[in-house]
């Protein structure tokens, strides 16, 4: 799988391009500046491209403005956001063009490499994966009373942050230590609930339950 | 003569009837009870109606300061002496409050201004309305009113034209439409004249207005760096017992991993996950604290970006409107979002407040940035009730900045603040690293 990456402190590029090279990945390019790394995607037209959102020149959301022009250009090419920090704002921007095959975590998630690479293949795969966080700064919003949001149980909502995050069932199961019957009870119980039509492809329900709680 | 003339002429004759009461009833009752106010304060009584009465004075000029610059534009800076340390209790409060507002020379100024008031002002704010006044009752007479009274007996003047018969009293009448024609022409010009010996009276000098900015330069320079002084001493604290603790903490584990390393594989491996645990506690701290130093998104996107990424962030529903042409100065981006978070967590907290609505808009003429933050909550806040908005005004002071807070009890909480600056020129900020 080839990987182009955008990243400008030299320690963490180095660090990303070794433990994405042991886990079989192909470094198509290792950039460090934002018109360094339009030209890649344009050029070289990777797999996925891992990009941090602040780059130079400007020092400003560089890394996310090219991933988005990236994408426009190319629909569906997968992109992988890294960021010292995650906000609501941003993740509403990537997933806004409904393709998939996006992802937004913390520059921290990379301490836990199976399941940082794990993401880097799911949103190569097309899917999405979305930092823990964006989740819970949704989740932690007080919608007024009686939105359907309160009325899931709190298994549910561990459910739907584990599935907003762009997680398969079985996943889900393995994570929670139960079934995948039950979970999939769990989630067939939040779409009603949540008013969403039931779908079995992972991207589609994620992309449902964001837009769900977008609103 | 065109209806826009008419109109102001009107205006002004409403106005003048307003200002004529103003002056010669309220200037003239409150010259009246200063004098005797000051004549008592040999008896003790005056210490306690003086400042009251100076109050009123005060406040009876920014009336009139009000007016002049509403009606006519014209600008008439007040300039009293703040009074240093504010008021204080007793009778020793109310000697030092009374010879500080009479050693202010602003408190004469007004005093003169009273007794001009009543006379001068009087006369030609009483023109304005009188002069159509008498018209009008110029052409009343022409309807037949002379008639019984010159028959009663004698003549009957209007104004300097004696009636006696109809020949008279259209004259008369056309006399008054002279005068109305006056008034129509001059009426505005009279009410600027009121309102130029006005400023000419009781505006502040351009060296005492030098004077109060130098002094509330030095306050709000005190103010900002006392805040940035206890900002950094924050900030070390922080770090201190947050991030610098975990990383020695980590390292610690890291030696101790060294050591057991082969001689217990299963307690190293322990120490392993926990040394990962402290690193990411201490990366999750310093975001926090960055976020309170420089919010990220406001260095990446600017205030309006960074405003809708807060209010993402906001336990409650935030509504968020923002007008902006571009980029801000980095200060003020920075002030007014810090300001818009303090207020905005106040509405969620202490508020109670179910929703919130926060408009930002720059004002390119006036170069004004103004915000402007709308809760349900259940109001009562203010800038007295010791809760953190004192602070904040002050911050917004070393940006000349102000703050405003309408919050009857039971809501709804209306605060808005002014910050006047200019945009920033796209490539003259500072690369952010």
């Amino acid at each position: 799988m080839r990987v182009v990456l955008a990243e400008d402190l030299f320690l963490l590029r180095d660090g990303l391009v070794r433990l994405l090279e042991a886990h079989d990945f192909q470094i198509a390019a290792a950039v460090d500046n934002g018109p360094g790394l339009t030209r890649a995607l344009a050029d070289l037209r990777p797999d996925v491209a891992i990009v941090d959102v602040r780059l130079p020149p400007s020092f400003t959301d560089e890394g996310l403005q090219c991933a988005l022009q990236a994408r426009s250009e190319q629909p569906g090419l997968p992109v992988l956001v890294l960021s010292q920090h995650v906000e609501r704002l941003y993740a509403r921007e990537l997933l806004a063009d409904g393709n998939g095959g996006v992802g937004y975590l913390l520059k921290d998630r990379v301490f836990d490499a199976d399941q940082f690479i794990d993401a880097v293949r799911r949103v190569a795969a097309g899917g999405t994966a979305m930092d823990p966080q964006v989740i819970q700064q949704l989740l932690a919003q007080r919608g007024g009373h009686n939105t359907p949001l309160e009325r899931l149980t709190p298994r549910e909502r561990e459910v739907i942050e584990l599935m907003a995050q762009g997680r398969s069932n079985a996943a889900i199961a393995e994570r929670l230590v139960v079934t995948e019957r039950a979970v999939a009870k769990h989630t067939s119980n939040i779409f009603t609930k949540l008013g969403l039509p039931p779908s079995d492809d992972d991207n589609r329900r994620v992309l449902a339950v964001l837009t769900y709680l977008e609103r | 003569m065109n209806g826009q003339r008419v109109r102001s002429a009107l205006l002004a004759a409403a106005q003048g009837l307003l200002l004529s009461l103003l002056s010669l009833g309220v200037s003239l009752l409150l010259f009246i009870l200063f004098v005797l106010s000051l004549v008592f304060v040999g008896l003790g009584i005056g210490l306690f109606t003086t400042p009251v009465i100076v109050d009123a004075i005060r406040a009876h000029a920014n009336q009139r300061r009000t007016f002049a610059k509403d009606w006519y534009g014209i600008s008439i800076h007040a300039g009293y002496r703040p009074l240093p340390g504010g008021p204080r209790p007793g009778l020793a409060g109310q000697v030092e409050r009374t010879v500080h507002m009479l050693k202010d020379p602003a408190t004469w100024r007004d005093v003169g201004w009273l007794f001009v008031d009543a006379v001068a002002g009087f006369v030609t704010s009483l023109l304005p309305w009188a002069l159509f006044g008498y018209a009008l009752y110029g052409l009343v007479l022409l309807c037949g009113v002379w008639q019984p009274i010159v028959g009663a007996g004698g003549t009957f003047w209007f104004a300097f034209v004696p009636i006696s018969s109809w020949f008279t009293a259209v004259l008369a009448a056309l006399t008054g439409l002279a005068l109305a024609g006056v008034a129509l022409r001059w009426n505005p010009l009279l009410l600027t004249g009121h309102f130029q010996m006005t400023r000419a009276l009781i505006g502040a000098s351009e060296k005492r207005l030098l004077a109060q900015r130098v002094a509330r330069l030095t306050e709000t320079r005190h103010d900002a760096l006392d805040n940035s002084a206890a900002e950094l001493r924050r900030i070390e604290r922080d770090l201190h017992d947050g991030a610098q603790a975990r990383l020695v903490a980590m390292g610690m584990s890291l030696g101790t991993i060294e050591a057991l390393i082969e001689k217990d594989p299963e307690q190293a491996k322990h120490l392993l996950a926990q040394a990962r645990e402290n690193s990411a506690e201490a990366l999750s701290e310093l975001r926090d604290l960055v976020r309170g130093i420089h919010p990220p998104v406001l260095a990446e996107r600017g205030l309006g970006d960074a405003a809708r990424a807060l209010a993402l962030r906001m336990q409650l529903p935030v509504e968020v409107d923002v007008e902006l042409p571009g980029r801000l100065e980095e200060p003020v981006e920075s002030a007014a979002y810090f300001a818009i978070s303090e207020i905005l967590t106040n509405a969620a907290k202490h508020a109670e407040a179910e929703r919130a609505w926060l408009d930002i808009y720059y004002n390119g003429t006036a170069r004004t940035l103004r915000i402007a933050i709308t809760d349900n909550g259940r109001g009562g806040a203010s800038l007295e009730a010791g809760s953190g908005l004192r602070g904040l005004e002050r911050r917004l002071g070393a940006f000349d900045g102000v703050l405003a807070i309408s919050s009857p009890a039971g809501g709804p909480t209306l605060v808005t603040i002014e910050i006047p600056c200019s945009l920033a020129e796209p490539g003259h900020r500072t690369a952010l690293r």
